[in-house]
């Protein structure tokens, strides 16, 4: 078995292509199937990064720690932040959805800043190629359940339903979650292959 | 573009390529790891149409108690009111957020149904091999995946209400058996999704598809 440069497959027909040499903005697609094949990136992108990752990291624990919304009916008011809410309704004998909660909205988007703060160090991949090539799949398997954009716009629906009822201010974590939702965009816009470059092996 | 300038498919010139790295091996021994990452390479996903039929399977069954339960009970002064997605939906267009009626009316009735009945065609597709549009089914995978994420919003709804209307006296909200059938019919949605072979739309019999 033996590595092949200088060719690319398209992860969903199989069709091999000559890897083509794309500028900075330029992406490739399958003629066959129309998927994304390849994309340019620049090295001023790629340092661009780590410190946008950082900053999701920064801003999630923002988002975690303050509430989200204060509700305020009659004189009573409550504000909440994401945990209160996964363990209000995990009180409420919810197990599964309070999991699936926890695991979408709060560990797996962790995990992921967590993995590719990591994975963007300079020279993690030669020092500890082992670790890397763990990591590195890793954050492959939690991308697809990273939702924050979803309880983004569940907080917006929550917020407008409530509004027929009561007062309603929202509070730090709302903007944290927004700020969260657009560097998860921008950090999540490469994807694992853009880790790997020929020649390193784990 | 003529027959030959078709490009060729990887495993019928003996490459196999890692998912993960995309890095491109030849003559790689079946159940092999890719020695750049570490990941297992395969041609195609193990027993792709039998796991995603399972998985299809079970959301459909729980298709149906996910919209007849209620996901969402209120208790108040006035009384218990329950809430299944469609009579949440109602509420919305009644009070007048037109937009929000159709924002949750998409992501938590159409997408699922729709994500199910996409499911179902690129499986029965892909099992008879046919070579029906298969541009368009290739098309149609890539919006399911993109897609399918987005109908978690009822749950993140839910339960940052469970969680704000805790006001004793006056008002409490907590989530009913409906939100678990529904949690479960997106989680296993996305997993058919997953694993789904797309490949397996252009595996039909004919050397170099168009």
């Amino acid at each position: 078995m033996h590595l092949v440069h200088g060719l690319i497959v398209c992860d969903e027909c199989d069709s091999v292509y000559r890897k083509p040499d794309l500028r900075p903005g330029e992406a490739a697609t399958c003629p066959r199937c129309g998927a994304r094949l390849d994309r340019g990136t620049s090295s001023a992108r790629r340092a661009r990064q780590l410190p946008l990752t950082l900053a999701g990291l920064v801003v999630f624990v923002i988002a975690n720690l303050s509430p989200i919304v204060t509700m305020e009916i009659q004189g009573v008011s409550n504000a909440t932040t994401l945990w209160q809410a996964v363990l209000s309704l995990y009180r409420q004998g919810m197990l599964p959805i309070s999991a699936a909660v926890f695991c979408t909205a709060i560990l797996f988007p962790l995990t992921l800043l967590a993995a590719h703060m990591v994975l963007l160090w300079p020279n993690s991949q030669n020092r500890h190629p082992r670790v890397f090539a763990l990591i590195s799949r890793l954050m492959s398997m939690v991308r697809p359940w990273v939702m924050v954009e979803v309880l983004l716009l569940g907080i917006l629906v929550a917020v407008v339903k409530l509004s027929h009822m009561a007062e309603i201010d929202p509070g730090v974590g709302l903007w944290a979650y927004g700020a969260l939702t657009v560097l998860l965009a921008c950090v999540l816009s490469s994807g694992p292959q853009e880790h790997w470059t020929d020649g390193i092996q784990a | 573009m003529s027959t030959t300038e078709r490009p060729p498919r990887a495993r019928d010139i003996g490459l196999v390529h890692c998912h993960h790295c995309g890095a491109v091996w030849s003559a790689a021994p079946p159940h092999a790891r890719c020695s750049r990452c570490g990941c297992k390479l395969h041609a195609r996903k193990p027993d792709s149409i039998a796991r995603t039929w399972a998985y299809l399977l079970a959301a459909c069954i729980l298709y149906i108690p996910a919209n007849l339960l209620p996901v969402m009970v209120t208790r108040g002064l006035l009384g218990e009111q329950s809430d299944t997605i469609m009579s949440g939906i109602v509420y919305f267009w009644v009070t007048g957020s037109w937009s929000l009626a159709a924002i949750v009316f998409i992501a938590s009735f159409l997408v699922p149904l729709l994500k199910l009945v996409a499911l179902l065609l690129l499986l029965v597709c892909a099992q008879f091999k046919t070579r029906w549009r298969r541009r368009q089914r290739a098309c149609l995978y890539r919006l399911v995946e993109a897609v399918g994420r987005w109908s978690m919003l009822d749950i993140f709804v839910v339960t940052l209400l469970a969680g704000l209307v805790q006001l004793q006296s006056l008002a409490t909200i907590t989530a009913g058996p409906g939100a678990l059938s529904f949690g479960a019919v997106v989680v296993l949605t996305m997993l058919a999704a997953q694993s789904f072979d797309p490949r397996l739309i252009w595996d039909t019999g004919d050397p170099t598809p168009p």
